[in-house]
């Protein structure tokens, strides 16, 4: 890794001042892409701005109809969190199917929304379950948050403050892990928001998307056999060494009913 | 009985200094004033170097060279050597194309050598390293078998026509071509043994440190053989004599075959370290391993069995094609060949076997030794070909392997391909795994799977390798260009505790241990006050090191040569002692004593009398008790067993998962049951490994390595893996006086085509019949879509 300037700030204002003085700066959340991504020599970032020493940045909390999650909590603790677990249970799921335990204790919501990885677990969370983006200067819903591959609709500067996901009244999550890195091959959310169904795919394109085919299906009839004779275009699907896109085609499918199964439909 | 002695299940010596973190491994030693060393590889599989420019990088802070190929040549050194020759079928020997340390003027795989910058610190090195111009002119490159054997395929070496290393053939051809043309059925199979990236946890690492006042040169190394590392670095690449030379390799966190070989990095560090006249460190990052360690495997073959109107077999023919990378490794040309073809006969009565090899070269990283090492493919090929052939026959699995074992009333056993087995109990052994497995109710298992919706195989394996390498003789007619024995020094100290020198090296073996065992039962020493040291020729008489589960075989058998040694002087010095004849003395226990009488001596005290010799035969004795034997084994030992696997298979995603996983083994007198066992699980995971998970991946056209690092090389984790049974159903080896034969390896070469067999197994109800390794999820579920369409 190349050299660099190590900051830790303690308030988003500073981390903004930080980011205004330093045109090369990187803000650094629990660094699972971005510090392999150094070691690679793929980044040179002249700063690095840890947030990790921002308290308003942590906690979970329990709003109500939805849950607030701090953009630095990590996924052990999303995973492990009452308030997740009693709310939104397959959201907890999700966050526990990340990666290895090494990752869920480093890895956070924040830095994995941010980055919009294709094949990243949390995507499918934050567009199934309807969530909203909070940032330092706005709310981004989540239909308009994922714009392409590592693209979203945050700016220049912008921080990702905390995700607020509304409780469903029933959702789940089926994954189809790469068997070397635990990302997700086909990752399917369905969930029963009690204003709709809504099911998002991550791992399959260039980033999370709804398939509002099957969720037309599901609302008239929420149940797995609803989404029988439906198919998914291949199209526009990754292909890599790892599945065709005609095999995430049909693995999207696979995901989706287990899904709704597993919501209990 | 001893305690600890043969047969107990003693906590490895070694493994308190591993998991409290105090072993120590190359990269943990540092020299003072020491250097380190970053190598500039290839980015591309073939190109021509025009120029390199390292004004630059010299300029940087902390930068004290940059060296090339030209810089190497000028100094006369000479290529990393092949210590193995293989004729072809025509009688021309091998095309052989050198390997200097650093390329000279051509790279031939992504991952090659083109030069080194050694500066203060790693950082800077590193850094140094982006700062050097290299203008390649690119060359078109081949990477797979078939586009290195297609027409008109692009040269790896000008001269190595049709990219052809060697075209060797084995067995007796127009005996094959008879049967064959008398055959009731005939099987034939195609198989691809995909290519494997060995990745041991501790990356390889060397250190050079010449000493200019003695112009002594010292490497510490990652290295499975060190006295091997001395005498091919000393004699081919430095021209410097063995007495001047010290190779140490310390603690080594695991090689499975890939430690074996003489690394271009080993010769760097040790050249550049003599040039700039202080130590020069290197160790790989994970991602260098990847493309600068030997891989394995990788072979494309088509194979076919003639059988009577009963299903016993009458001949095999074999036709296989090898990809042995750009440059031949220390052992490449054996593994397809030496170690491959002979044992096609595996555990059956095939009366004639023939088999040719073509081996290729590509602009991959070089192809060599990896767990099992050509075992592995002979297994997987035959014991694939044995499933189908049961099909064509009509037979079930079990019926035509017991109709067409090798019986005990057999051995020795001369196979058509050369080798000759000692001992065995091939079906006693089957039996073993057929009851362990629960075979007989494996139908209501599989109705069981199928009402959850999964599709339930069970596969076998009956496999033999060929361990104990080798007798020395046999081996260098076989084109061994090396002796493959084993030396050993008991050395006892004057208060009769026991250092142990052995050269064979431990590197997850837990050869601590189980020599430490064999002292304890021979010479009844406590075992805490037995110390085993390997890994260092400055210490150790002489060694060929740990491969090819030869370590107890002959290494072990080395150590009971100095123990004999020991107890026949020791009962020289205890009659003196005793005032009795020699021939009355009997050793046992750690007591020598005169037979039938209760005069003793302890071992100890003979210790003592030898190193204090106030009363003492000095003149028909020499004081000090310690002694070296060299073993040179007589034949091969022949591991053999049954693995029985279960799979169930997701027909939505075609994921398969092992479900049960049997393993019956003969791997003779077993030292310690424990650490067998660990040998057993190891292997038989990479063994699943291959099956299921682990496949090499080259882009075919730019001939990079897609596969490059552990987030797209997928390398089996506990959780994709079953709880194993292991058991063993012993025959001694005949040949050695321990009776032992090898266990390293066996998992590896047994479990893959017990695994493949069940997946397909499982799809026969779809007339599925052929598998491709590794088995994915998207293979599977191809396959279940081809079959159901």
């Amino acid at each position: 890794m190349y050299e660099f300037n190590y900051h830790r700030p303690t308030s988003v204002e500073e981390v903004k001042q930080l980011m205004g003085a330093n045109d090369e700066a990187k803000i650094l959340a629990g660094g699972m892409t971005l510090l392999p991504t150094m070691k690679m020599r793929l980044a040179q970032p002249s700063d690095l701005i840890d947030l990790g020493g921002i308290d308003a940045l942590t906690g979970i909390s329990d709003d109500g109809d939805a849950v607030s999650i701090g953009a630095m909590v990590c996924h052990a603790d999303v995973a492990a969190s009452d308030v997740v677990v009693a709310g939104i249970p397959a959201l907890a799921d999700l966050a526990g199917m990340i990666g290895d335990a090494q990752v869920r204790n480093r890895g956070t919501l924040g830095g994995a929304v941010a980055n919009s990885d294709p094949a990243s677990d949390y995507p499918a969370a934050v567009l199934g379950l309807n969530a909203t983006i909070v940032t330092d200067q706005r709310q981004i819903a989540a239909d308009d948050y994922f714009t392409g591959m590592f693209e979203t609709a945050l700016g220049e500067n912008e921080i990702l403050q905390s995700i607020s996901f509304p409780k469903p009244a029933r959702a789940a999550y089926a994954k189809f892990p790469n068997p070397a890195s635990r990302y997700a091959v086909v990752g399917v959310l369905v969930a029963d928001t009690g204003n709709g169904v809504r099911v998002a795919v991550t791992g399959a394109g260039a980033c999370a998307f709804r398939a509002t085919e099957m969720e037309n299906a599901l609302n008239e009839n929420f149940s797995s056999s609803a989404l029988d004779g439906l198919t998914v275009d291949a199209t526009e699907l990754n292909s890599d060494m790892h599945a065709s896109a005609e095999y995430r085609a049909h693995l999207v499918m696979v995901m989706a009913k287990r899904a709704v199964a597993a919501a209990g439909g | 009985m001893i305690e600890n002695g043969i047969g107990a299940a003693v906590r490895r010596k070694e493994d308190h200094r591993f998991i409290t973190g105090a072993g120590q491994y190359t990269d943990d030693i540092n020299r003072p004033h020491q250097l380190y060393a970053h190598i500039i590889r290839s980015p591309h599989a073939h190109a021509a170097i025009k120029a390199i420019d390292s004004s630059a990088a010299l300029a940087a802070a902390g930068v004290v060279a940059v060296l090339t190929g030209a810089d190497m040549a000028a100094d006369g050194l000479g290529g990393l050597p092949c210590g193995w020759g293989i004729t072809s079928k025509d009688g021309t020997p091998m095309a052989e194309p050198a390997h200097p340390p650093l390329v000279v003027d051509t790279v031939q795989h992504v991952g090659d050598q083109v030069a080194v910058v050694i500066a203060e610190t790693r950082a800077a090195a590193r850094d140094a390293a982006e700062l050097v111009d290299i203008d390649y002119d690119e060359l078109p490159s081949v990477t797979s078998i078939e586009a290195a054997d297609a027409d008109a395929a692009p040269l790896v070496w000008d001269d190595a026509p049709g990219n052809v290393c060697y075209d060797w053939e084995i067995g007796d051809n127009a005996a094959v071509e008879d049967a064959f043309s008398k055959a009731a059925h005939v099987a034939s199979i195609d198989i691809v043994n995909n290519r494997l990236i060995p990745n041991a946890m501790e990356p390889r690492a060397a250190i050079g440190d010449y000493n200019v006042g003695k112009d002594e040169y010292t490497l510490f190394t990652t290295s499975q053989n060190p006295h091997v590392i001395r005498m091919l670095m000393g004699a081919f690449v430095l021209g410097v004599p063995e007495h001047k030379i010290r190779v140490i390799s310390p603690d080594v966190g695991g090689g499975f075959g890939s430690k074996i070989f003489h690394y271009a990095e080993e010769a760097i560090v040790i050249w550049s370290s003599k040039r700039l006249g202080r130590p020069v460190k290197w160790t790989a990052e994970r991602s260098e391993s990847f493309m600068s360690d030997a891989h394995g495997r990788d072979h494309v073959s088509h194979a076919e069995m003639a059988m009577n109107e009963n299903g016993e077999f009458l001949a095999l023919r074999v036709s296989t094609r090898a990809n042995l990378g750009a440059y031949l490794s220390t052992f490449a040309p054996a593994i397809p060949t030496i170690l491959y073809a002979t044992l096609l006969a595996g555990v059956y009565k095939t009366p004639a076997v023939y088999c040719e090899v073509k081996a290729l070269f590509t602009n991959t990283v070089p192809v060599d030794a990896y767990r099992g090492a050509g075992r592995p493919e002979a297994s997987y090929l035959l014991e694939r070909l044995v499933d189908r052939a049961a099909k064509v026959a009509g037979l079930d699995p079990v019926e035509i392997r017991r109709r067409n074992f090798i019986s005990t009333d057999d051995f020795p056993y001369q196979t058509p391909v050369a080798l000759e087995y000692d001992n065995g109990d091939y079906e006693a052994t089957l039996n073993h795994a057929l009851e362990a497995s629960q075979y007989e109710q494996f139908a209501d298992r599989r109705k069981e799977s199928a009402q959850r919706g999964k599709l339930r195989g069970i596969g076998m394996s009956t496999y033999i390798e060929a361990c104990g390498l080798a007798p020395s003789n046999v081996a260098g007619s076989l084109g061994a260009r090396a002796g493959l024995y084993e030396a050993g020094t008991i050395r006892v100290n004057p208060t009769g505790s026991v250092t142990v020198l052995t050269g064979s090296h431990s590197h997850g073996q837990g050869h601590e241990t189980t020599f430490a065992q064999l002292v304890t039962e021979s010479l009844g020493v406590d075992i805490d006050n037995v110390n085993v040291v390997h890994g260092d020729t400055g210490k150790i008489p002489f060694g060929m090191g740990t491969y090819g589960s030869r370590s107890l075989a002959v290494g072990g058998m080395a150590l009971m040569g100095a123990i004999e040694k020991i107890k026949t002087k020791a009962k020289k010095i205890a009659a003196h002692l005793l005032e009795a004849s020699e021939a009355d003395i009997e050793f046992e226990n750690g007591e020598l004593r005169v037979a039938g009488t209760d005069k003793s001596v302890s071992f100890g005290d003979v210790a003592m009398a030898a190193y204090v010799p106030h009363n003492y035969p000095l003149d028909v004795l020499e004081p000090g008790l310690e002694e070296t034997a060299f073993y040179d084994p007589k034949n091969f030992t022949f591991p053999s067993g049954c693995h029985v696997c279960e799979v169930e298979i997701d027909p939505d995603t075609g994921v398969v998962e092992v479900v049960r996983f049997v393993a019956a083994d003969d791997f003779g007198r077993i030292i310690n049951p424990m650490i067998v066992e660990g040998q057993v699980h190891g292997g038989v995971v990479q063994g699943i490994g291959q099956a299921l998970f682990e496949q090499c991946v080259y882009d075919p056209d730019s001939g990079q390595l897609l596969t490059g690092s552990l987030l797209d090389y997928c390398l089996p984790k506990a959780d994709q893996v079953p709880n194993f049974e292991v058991s063993t159903n012993t025959t001694l080896c005949k040949h050695n006086v321990l009776g032992v034969k090898g266990c390293g390896e066996a998992g590896a070469i047994g479990a893959t085509p017990a695994v493949i067999n069940a997946v397909v197994n499982a799809l026969d109800d779809l007339n599925i019949d052929d598998m491709a390794l590794p088995a994915t999820p998207e293979r599977v579920w191809q396959a279940i879509r081809s079959a159901s369409a």
